[in-house]
């Protein structure tokens, strides 16, 4: 199959480079995972219920992203006055966007991560299932 | 002026050392791809973000915030909120797909040639459009550092990412990219400590005052072309040269308007005189400069600009073509996505310290207000505020990193563009990978001439915003909308990349309209990508009969998690099925 060739030429060949092997024929595939691979009325029920979650998922996300963020400009549109508060100092859109936006986008990521995964492993024990 | 060549010359050597030794390792291992499969997230996520850092990143942002204050803030949270939505809506999927380019994704998708073709020559476009800041770049730094000729960079650069990549450095380029990351992050990192102990030391001035610039001290400063700059505090400064067609030694009073200096005119201010500002670049105070949507230094309608950087960072960035490339090196979808995580952290540290350097220069080299080179700030502040050896040990280290970004972004940049020129436009081979590596280069060469007065991250984000309105909705669409049609992909790519690349030659012809039109062509993104996303669905929806008959198996393969057994289609991406 699309496993990379194992035997070592006695010197560096031009070797035709391939993607690393996405189809394992090994096990013998279980109920739920033929009617999938038979594209069957159930089995396009379990695939689309796994693509509905995770786009659900990364669309609550941008929508996240876009009323925090997007929001922002036009928060500072219609209250001039925090455009012009401080903290310590500095200006406070400089400490949003200077600052604060970057942990914010990582904790956004990870959360993020965090329940995808959940998902497919939902996904994988379905299918799996004995 | 030796330093700053030492610093270039260890940088390239680095590069090249590094190169060669991965090089030599993954020879030793049976595939590359076997060695790509034991590469971690965390080398993926610092090679991802060497090659993403580059001259905008590097030197435009702190530029643009020198000049245009608060606003500007917007480029590097985009530039990191990308990989958010990235993360988000492709990073997994497209690891999944196997595809190694963009045009691969299209074809992978839609099993359609002519989106295929479409999407390689936006790949092409996109490119050198990247291309042609980094080089710009390159040309300022080693002016600004040595006093070498502006084309001197480019052809510099030009010629290192050739060599490696015709030599086939880009076998080991994960370790090499990886490496610039960490050398950016520190050139930049430590210098600020000393810039921010400065500038405690000199009081802790704050750039945000009621007053336009000042020069601080007395100060030199020589246009090195011909320059119209607009007084609008009159200053007194002794010039040597030709002021508004007179030729002039001694103080000259610069009333209040318009004033043309020619090149090579030496002026010299002294400490609290305003500074003249380049025209175009409108004087702004340190209050209105530190206020979002103040429109300081003459941007319009800040809201809708700022809106629109938004759209085209944060959707764009799925949309370049060298950052997909690097998804390839993730085993699966599960570590593409974790490799995402670690580079939105890793840019997040990074782009915390380009805001301190626009700040800083504000105070200490405002002179790049009249000689319109702000992209210079990052490079010039360690001799203005730390001066002696230290400054310009650290001006060298500045450049340093100055010049991993140009070299990491510039050859995952043809990498990419002469993959797609090689594979879909011409014959293929190996002859013709470095025929089409020299077309890759060459192009954004010769542009970068013409393209010497444009900021570099506004460049930049020209070309961020052809990607959102071009490749975000092929992307988004294609991997969670299975009626996505190759008639409405075609169709979206053709209106998408006519109506950007068109606002984007408008605006870098320096010939656009003023007022609205002027606006909405400068910042393409906000109309542009919706305008994509609605011609494919439309279409798509008037030709139901072109779905891709395997969709159901696509979507298979791009969604479920690959450690479980499923048939997910024979598709391998052009470049690697052995044929």
């Amino acid at each position: 199959m699309s496993d990379p060739p194992s035997g070592r030429p006695p010197r560096p060949a031009r070797v035709a480079v391939r993607a690393p092997a996405t189809v394992l024929r090994a096990r013998t595939p279980v109920a739920a995972a033929r009617e999938i691979d038979e594209q069957t009325t159930l089995g396009d029920v379990f695939v689309r219920s796994l693509v509905r979650a995770q786009l659900r998922l990364a669309l609550f996300v941008c929508a996240g992203l876009a009323v925090l963020l997007g929001g922002l400009p036009l928060l500072l549109a219609l209250v001039p006055a925090l455009t012009t508060t401080r903290l310590a100092g500095v200006p406070l859109p400089w400490l949003l966007l200077g600052g604060a936006a970057y942990p914010v986008l990582v904790l956004g990521g990870w959360l993020y991560v965090r329940q995808a995964e959940r998902n497919e492993r939902d996904f994988t024990e379905l299918v799996e299932r004995p | 002026m030796t330093l700053p060549w030492a610093a270039v010359a260890v940088v390239v050597v680095l590069t090249a050392a590094v190169g060669a030794a991965g090089l030599r390792w993954s020879r030793t291992t049976s595939d590359f791809y076997v060695a790509s499969r034991s590469v971690s997230p965390w080398w993926n996520a610092s090679a991802i973000g060497g090659e993403y850092l580059s001259a905008a990143s590097f030197l435009g942002v702190a530029g643009l915030v020198m000049a245009y204050g608060a606003d500007m803030l917007w480029f590097p949270v985009g530039y990191t909120a990308g990989y958010l939505v990235l993360l988000v809506l492709v990073a997994a999927p497209l690891r999944r797909s196997g595809a190694y380019t963009l045009p691969d994704f299209a074809e992978a998708r839609l099993g359609s040639t002519a989106v295929r073709r479409a999407a390689s020559l936006l790949v092409v476009l996109i490119g050198w459009l990247y291309l042609v800041p980094q080089l710009v770049g390159a040309g300022l730094t080693l002016r600004t550092m040595t006093g070498a000729p502006s084309w001197v960079g480019p052809v510099l650069v030009a010629a290192v990412v050739l060599v490696t990549v015709v030599t086939g450095g880009m076998r080991s380029i994960t370790f090499t990219q990886a490496m610039q990351y960490w050398l950016k992050l520190t050139a930049i990192g430590v210098p600020v400590v000393f810039l921010v102990l400065a500038w405690q030391a000199d009081g802790a001035p704050s750039a945000a005052t009621s007053s336009v610039p000042v020069f601080r001290e007395r100060t030199v400063v020589t246009v090195s072309e011909p320059t119209r700059v607009l007084v609008t505090v009159p200053v007194a400064p002794m010039a040597s040269g030709t002021v508004d067609g007179l030729d002039v030694d001694g103080p000259v009073a610069l009333t209040a308007g318009e004033h043309r200096f020619t090149s090579g005119t030496r002026l010299t201010f002294a400490a609290g005189d305003a500074v003249p500002h380049l025209v175009g670049l409108e004087a702004a105070t340190g209050l209105s400069w530190s206020q979002p949507l103040s429109g300081a230094g003459g941007r319009q309608h800040p809201l809708y600009g700022t809106w629109s950087i938004v759209l085209a960072t944060f959707l764009g960035t799925m949309g370049l073509p060298h950052v997909l490339v690097r998804f390839y090196t993730n085993p699966d979808g599960r570590a593409a996505r974790r490799t995402t995580l670690l580079v939105l952290g890793l840019l997040g540290a990074f782009y915390l310290l380009p805001t301190a350097y626009g700040a800083l220069a504000r105070l200490y080299s405002p002179e790049l207000l009249l000689t319109g080179r702000t992209d210079a700030a990052v490079l010039l502040l360690p001799s203005r505020l730390v001066g002696g050896t230290t400054g310009q040990v650290l001006g060298a280290v500045l450049t340093a990193g100055a010049f991993a970004a140009f070299l990491s972004t510039s050859s995952g940049l043809t990498v990419s563009v002469a993959g797609v020129l090689n594979q879909d436009l011409a014959r293929g081979g190996v002859r013709g990978f470095r025929l089409a590596a020299v077309a890759a280069l060459g192009v954004p060469l010769a542009l970068s001439g013409l393209a010497a007065r444009l900021s570099v991250a506004d460049v930049v984000g020209l070309a961020f915003a052809v990607a959102a309105s071009t490749f975000c909705p092929l992307l988004v669409l294609g991997i969670w909308w299975r009626g996505l049609t190759d008639a409405g992909a075609l169709a979206g790519l053709v209106v998408g990349g006519t109506l950007s690349t068109a606002a984007v030659l408008t605006t870098l012809s320096g010939h656009g309209p003023s007022g609205w039109p002027g606006t909405l062509l400068a910042q393409p993104a906000a109309w542009a990508v919706p305008a994509t996303f609605a011609v494919m669905v439309a279409v798509s929806l008037l030709t139901p009969g072109r779905v891709a008959k395997d969709v159901s198996r696509t979507m298979v393969r791009l969604h479920t998690p690959e450690q479980v057994v499923l048939d997910r289609g024979p598709w391998q991406p052009r470049g690697r099925r052995q044929d």
